[in-house]
């Protein structure tokens, strides 16, 4: 019997919530190759989120966050390897250099590296008790010093860093969050959604500086003591946890020569410039029909990305195009985001007690829909911004009008 | 450990040891079943690790809370009188034996 040719594996770089999906989805695409997840991390794959919410408060154990046990992987024919970082790419011999010097032959080969936290470039950053959240690692290093902890300084008023003010808050620790801007996410959401949450925080008792920027800080015996404003005040900590955002990991990608715009540019599918080789998830910037590139930094970009890329290299194309949407819990407020709502010039307000709605319009048309506790307008948002919809901010604003109805309602 | 009897819609059943505080939707999850996806890894988020539960556990549950009600009233496949999010439902010894059927979409 002649030998049929053995193809070498698909190889997946980065065994985050994307890089299991991309996994996983080549099996449910019917693929029978060998597929290769490569992790840095010496954990298996695992739930980001619960990482700044659950985890800390003893709600859920580093045993929940795995995704899935090693039998599974087993199971689905999947070959893992974690505490294994690439060190580059050699595209012209369909080759990844691993740190140790091995390289691995690929037929086709997804980037799925996620991002890394920035670093604050100031004084002092690199002390004992000052922490980026990022891996399970970092959140167990947290949660280690968090017992004894009594004075916490959040730097960065994004969603991590509110998460992480509200955990240690419910832990009773004194809280003081920074933020350069003059507003709560102010990269993301509308001032009045700003607003509502600079007054869940400071109701729980959170301390929030505006406008404030980190000059150093402080440290005795190479452990934080404290964080030193650019005006000069000093907060005193023994915790302090950076919020301040991510940088895509494309290092391997730049490397290789591919097209990166603050992202690895790839189309709906994960494409990247180069046949053959894919990007997903955080790392990701993906081409939008008007030409802009678009990275965002959430679980169910990953997901559906790494569905996409499983599709293409399995064949036929199912290109991502849902409207992206993302959680925050912050306290009992869970805020349910769909659509980008950057660039809207209006926004309404649907409100009832403690829970509210803001819909975000441009030129007339719905582009985004922020829900405090509100699951059904969240639910009934992803619907409107799948197809054409006739939802007005009047309509939006009356709490009366059922938002279904927008999907089909002709206009009167 | 507490067992608890996963049915897919194509009759697949798995009898999974799921330890006490853990979800349903996690040991399903955990072990790799069919048949739930649990895009957002429990919070209560997007409401594809939907379930029906056995009627005769329905008195040893906690009612669902507001957000899972809304998200229960958005699920693909049809919501019945003993639908719940996996997510939502804590494993206690009370569910010795409780069977969940898996719809056949959850997305
Ligand atoms: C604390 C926290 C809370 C979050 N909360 C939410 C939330 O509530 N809702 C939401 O939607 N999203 C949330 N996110 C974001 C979400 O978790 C990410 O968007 C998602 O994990 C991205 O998946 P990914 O696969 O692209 O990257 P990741 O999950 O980051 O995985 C990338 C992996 O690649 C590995 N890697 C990188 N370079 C190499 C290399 N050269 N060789 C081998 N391996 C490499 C990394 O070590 C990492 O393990 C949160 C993120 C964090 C950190
Ligand atoms: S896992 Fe997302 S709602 Fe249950």
């Amino acid at each position: 019997m002649g030998a049929s040719p053995v193809l070498p594996p698909v190889i997946v770089v980065g065994a985050g919530q994307g890089g299991l999906q991309v996994a996983e989805s080549l099996r449910s695409e019917g693929f029978s190759g060998d597929i290769l997840l490569l992790g840095a991390e010496h954990h298996a794959p695992y739930h980001r989120p619960p990482l700044s919410k659950g985890l800390l408060l003893g709600e859920t154990t580093a045993g929940q966050v795995l995704i899935r046990q090693p039998a599974v992987f087993d199971k689905k024919g999947i070959t893992l390897r974690t505490g294994t970082r690439v060190a580059g790419l050699d595209p012209a011999a369909r080759q990844i250099v691993l740190e140790t010097g091995e390289r691995l032959e690929y037929q086709a080969l997804v980037l799925a590296t996620g991002a890394r936290p920035r670093r604050l470039p100031v004084p002092g950053a690199d002390a004992r008790g000052v922490h980026s959240i990022r891996t399970l690692d970092d959140a167990q290093a947290i949660g280690a010093e968090l017992a004894a902890a009594e004075n916490v300084v959040v730097i960065g008023g994004g969603f991590i860093g509110l998460e992480m003010a509200a955990v240690a808050r419910k832990l009773g620790k004194a809280v003081t969050v920074v933020e350069a801007a003059d507003r709560l996410m102010a990269r993301v959401v509308a001032p009045p959604v700003s607003d509502h949450y600079r007054a869940l925080h400071e109701g729980h008792g959170v301390t929030i500086l505006f406008g404030t920027a980190v000059a150093g800080i402080a440290v005795e015996d190479g452990t934080a003591r404290g964080v030193r404003c650019a005006d000069g005040t000093m907060l005193p900590a023994d915790l302090v946890v950076l919020g301040i955002g991510v940088e895509p990991e494309t290092v391997l990608a730049e490397g290789a020569g591919l097209v990166c715009d603050r992202g690895v540019v790839v189309d709906g599918c994960g494409r990247t410039s180069h046949p053959d080789i894919y990007a997903i998830g955080d790392c990701a910037a993906r081409r939008l029909p008007d030409g802009q590139c678009q990275r965002l930094e959430s679980v169910q970009n990953a997901v559906e990305l790494g569905k996409a890329c499983a599709a293409a290299i399995v064949g036929p194309d199912k290109p991502f195009i849902a409207a992206p949407w993302f959680w925050s819990d912050q306290y009992d407020a869970k805020l349910q985001m769909v659509g980008l709502s950057a660039g809207h010039d209006t926004v309404v307000a649907r409100q009832d007690g403690a829970t509210c709605s803001w819909f975000y319009f441009k030129d007339g048309r719905l582009i985004a829909i922020d829900s405090v506790n509100r699951p059904a307008d969240h639910m009934a948002g992803r619907k409107l911004l799948a197809g054409p919809n006739v939802l007005t901010p009047e309509m939006a604003a009356d709490g009366a009008y059922p938002l279904k109805d927008a999907m089909t309602a002709p206009v009167a | 450990m507490v067992k608890i009897i996963y049915k897919t819609h194509d009759g697949d059943v798995s009898e999974i040891d799921v330890p006490e505080g853990w979800s349903v939707m996690q040991a399903a999850v955990s072990n790799g079943v069919d048949g739930i996806e649990a895009e957002c890894g429990g919070s209560c988020c997007c409401a594809t690790c939907h379930c029906y539960v056995d009627e005769g556990f329905a008195d040893k549950l906690a009612a669902p809370n507001d957000q899972e009600e809304g998200m229960l009233d958005n699920t693909v496949a049809e919501r019945r009188s003993n639908s719940r999010l996996s997510c939502q439902i804590t494993v206690t010894p009370a569910l010795e034996g409780m069977v969940v059927t898996l719809p056949e979409v959850q997305s």
